[in-house]
């Protein structure tokens, strides 16, 4: 960035013109890359999935059983301030195609705030669950607890996939403070906005990773149970 | 005479005076390439050396030199660096990095800042994986595989090799993706898909594995860390977990793995065989799409590494046939090369003896391979010195050989000097008759059952074990020597001119020898074909000037 690139001719035979794409400015390489690399996101989920579908296949009941200990209403709050943040974060984008970069960034302050509320509330659920016993390497979860392998498994990968997702959301949350400062800087604006346009394709990412995640641990054990701790 | 990429670069962090600062901050696909180079072949020689010692202690049965335990980590730390550190990122980041950009006649890679990102990632990882040396216990001793349950149980410093092992994954995951875009967005105007060298076409297929299949492995490494830090029980038996998931997952990834070792080497072959046989290639494309199926059929084909492990007899037949299929692609082409030689002016420059000798060597270590996916036979030669004996044919007599086929193809290219041709003949045939006596044996040691990774047997085998070490020494000498000629060829040899081989795609029609910062001057309109040859002489020619054709 920064240099002004200035494209190439290349001439064929017949003496036609042809503009030679070149690495500086390619806004459509931005953004394939940055598919791509969600592509690589996706993959990496899609093989946690498996193995939860797998020892789901093989503990169907302590499966239920483990999921109906699970605290529905804060994981539900926290699916809808997820969907509300793609809403925010998508409406950020279309305003600073749009030119209304003031707009922009408050969105993107919307977001993050979204996104801060949405961890403080997994920071809740996970200090309620280690009060129950159940937290990584404490009482209920250790080798010689009780619990059956199969509630044992779910919760192990419950952990290991929302530690995982929790994750991504606070990288989010740096790079959505990474470009409120690009912004500012005026190195993205309504003419040069691709990282904002792929900042926005990681939070819908995101937010749809925990699509998945959250039917799959909270709500299978809906059914027959009648709440959360 | 006109700068070269050796005289200017572009850096990722301002403009410092210093040529080290420059190497270190450098942009440039080029300078980034030949620094893979530098790394990867000193921990070649590293693994090299491992793997000496091991040979060195089973000269003789019983313990001379090493216990048990570190034989283990012996095994290991040569496994780890041959196939994490050097020979899965090997070819693309080396070759991929410095000729790809030029055959398609792109300025540089898409993500120029990302690829010197990478680099330093790839660094990173290399400590990782040297610091586990050095603390606690020491390196793991699990193997390369790191199967649950004992990594998961074992005092080693498992934690590290998986850590080393999941960032250097994700340096080859963003050079694929770098590849991906530069591949699709960079093409000089003109040239299609069906227009690319078959290195490109190589490059292609692996950057598509990289891209899909190494973040399955990255998240077992994960699963696996997380395992052994937090006690979460999803590969370990004693907590619930399965152990062959852990199989199946690692080999989803690292069965394609093998295919994104030798896609690129067998790009390199399909570029030497045309440009020295002076024949335009035969059946470009089914060597272009064989390279997609085999990165397609690749993923299908995982569970023939779990033949010993407890799979449905169903599912056993299933994959034996798929891996059986894996050799169709292949065999496609071995024929296509040969017909590419059938009547050609053959020219027999290193680096042709070289890809000759792939030939040879690969077609064994590919047919090992076949009689393996059997499942009777498999479970005959299930971790004996035969498997060795394969991979080590089908990697290192396929994929590194044709590495150093290609370090010579492009010597000229990258250093704008040539080096002594009848040293390097020297060079190869020490080590095609060294390596063929180090590892041939073997395959009759493991058909008669002698296990692998033992640091002791009994003695009917100590005669093969005895031939392996004298073809060890012939071939660890004939490398030393062919890096002496590289590093001799490099100081003191002749200038070149830029196409000594009388190629024809783009990367040698550039306007000095070596290339100059940003590639070619002028990017010439593609209306041709890569391996156009009329009468063993190229058909294209370029007004270097202007880049436009005046044939």
């Amino acid at each position: 960035m920064g240099h002004e690139y200035v494209p190439e001719i290349a001439i064929d035979r017949d003496g036609n013109q042809h503009e030679v794409q070149g690495w500086q400015g390619d806004y459509y390489g931005g953004k394939l890359g940055f598919w791509l690399f969600m592509l690589t996101e996706v993959m990496m989920f899609g093989a946690m999935f498996l193995s939860l579908a797998y020892y789901n296949s093989l503990h169907p009941q302590d499966f239920l059983d483990a999921s109906a200990g699970l605290n529905r209403l804060l994981g539900g709050t926290n699916t809808v301030i997820l969907l509300v943040s793609a809403l925010t974060m998508g409406l950020g984008l279309l305003r600073m195609r749009a030119g209304d970069v003031k707009g922009s960034k408050l969105m993107i302050w919307a977001t993050i705030l979204l996104a801060v509320a949405f961890l403080v509330i997994k920071g809740f659920e996970w200090t309620a669950e280690y009060h129950h016993g159940i937290f990584l390497m404490h009482d209920k979860l250790l080798p010689e607890s009780s619990l059956p392998f199969g509630q044992k498994l779910f919760y192990g990968l419950y952990f290991a996939m929302t530690g995982l997702h929790g994750f991504h959301i606070i990288i989010g949350i740096g790079l959505m403070l990474w470009l409120l400062k690009r912004i500012n800087a005026g190195k993205v604006s309504t003419e040069h906005h691709i990282l904002h346009w792929n900042i926005a394709l990681y939070w819908d990412i995101v937010h749809l990773i925990w699509v998945f995640v959250f039917p799959y641990f909270y709500m299978i054990g809906a059914g027959g149970a009648t709440g959360g701790h | 005479m006109s700068k070269t990429y050796f005289d200017e670069t572009h850096c990722a962090i301002g403009h410092p005076k210093s040529t080290f600062m420059q190497w270190m901050l450098t942009i440039d696909h080029k300078r980034i390439g030949i620094m893979y180079a530098a790394v990867m072949f000193v921990f070649f020689f590293v693994a090299v050396f491992t793997a000496f010692a091991m040979r060195l202690e089973l000269f003789a049965p019983g313990g001379q030199y090493m216990d048990g335990d570190t034989f283990n980590q012996a095994f290991t730390l040569h496994g780890v660096i041959m196939i994490f550190l050097f020979i899965i990122p090997g070819i693309p980041a080396i070759f991929g990095n410095i000729v790809m950009p030029l055959m398609i006649g792109a300025k540089d890679v898409s993500f120029p800042r990302l690829n010197w990102f990478t680099f330093w990632l790839y660094i990173a990882g290399c400590c990782i994986a040297l610091a586990s040396l050095f603390i606690g216990e020491g390196v793991a001793d699990t193997g390369w595989t790191f199967y649950a349950p004992y990594s998961m149980n074992t005092g080693t410093n498992v934690i590290m090799a998986l850590v080393a092992a999941f960032v250097l994954g994700f340096a080859s995951i963003l050079t694929g993706l770098n590849f991906l875009v530069t591949i699709h967005r960079l093409r000089a105007p003109g040239m299609t898909f069906f227009k690319m060298p078959l290195f490109v076409w190589g490059i292609y297929a692996t950057a598509w594995i990289q891209l899909l299949a190494t973040p399955v492995v990255g998240i077992t490494l994960v699963l696996a860390i997380l395992e052994k830090y937090f006690g979460i029980g999803i590969f370990d038996p004693a907590k619930g977990g399965d152990p062959v998931l852990f199989q199946h997952l690692f080999w989803i990834y690292s069965h394609p793995a093998v295919y994104l070792m030798i896609l690129p080497a067998f790009g390199i072959m399909s570029e030497i065989i045309p440009t020295f046989s002076r024949k335009e290639v035969f059946g470009y494309r089914t060597i272009a799409l064989s390279s997609a199926s085999i990165a397609g059929i690749g993923y299908l084909v995982w569970g023939h590494h779990l033949y010993t492990s407890g799979m449905s007899d169903i599912a056993k037949t299933v994959f034996s046939f798929l891996t059986f299929f894996v050799a169709i692609p292949t065999g496609v082409k071995f024929y296509d090369w040969v017909a590419t030689m059938y009547q050609g002016k053959i020219v027999l420059s290193t680096p042709m003896i070289w890809a000759l000798g792939t030939i040879i060597t690969f077609a064994i270590g590919g047919i090992t391979g076949v009689t393996i996916t059997m499942i009777g036979m498999d479970v005959h030669l299930q971790d004996t010195y035969y498997t060795v004996a394969h991979f080590h044919y089908a990697i290192l007599g396929g994929v590194v050989f044709l590495l150093f086929a290609g370090m010579h193809y492009w010597f000229p290219l990258v250093t704008g000097k040539m080096y002594n041709e009848t040293k390097a003949k020297i060079a190869f045939y020490l080590n095609f008759i060294g390596f063929n006596l180090l590892w041939f044996p073997m395959f009759i040691a493991g058909y008669y059952g002698m296990p692998r990774r033992y640091f002791d047997y009994l003695p009917e085998f100590e005669i093969y074990h005895q031939i392996s070490f004298v073809g060890a020494v012939i071939f660890i000498a004939g490398l030393i020597y062919m890096f002496w000629v590289f590093f001799k060829g490099w100081t003191k040899g002749e200038a070149t001119t830029p196409n000594p081989w009388n190629a024809t795609t783009l990367e040698w029609h550039l306007p000095t020898s070596p290339p100059p910062l940003e590639n070619h001057s002028k990017v010439p309109y593609v209306d041709f074909d890569p391996y156009e040859y009329k009468h063993g002489e190229p058909v294209v020619k370029f007004n270097y000037e202007t880049m436009q054709r005046i044939d």
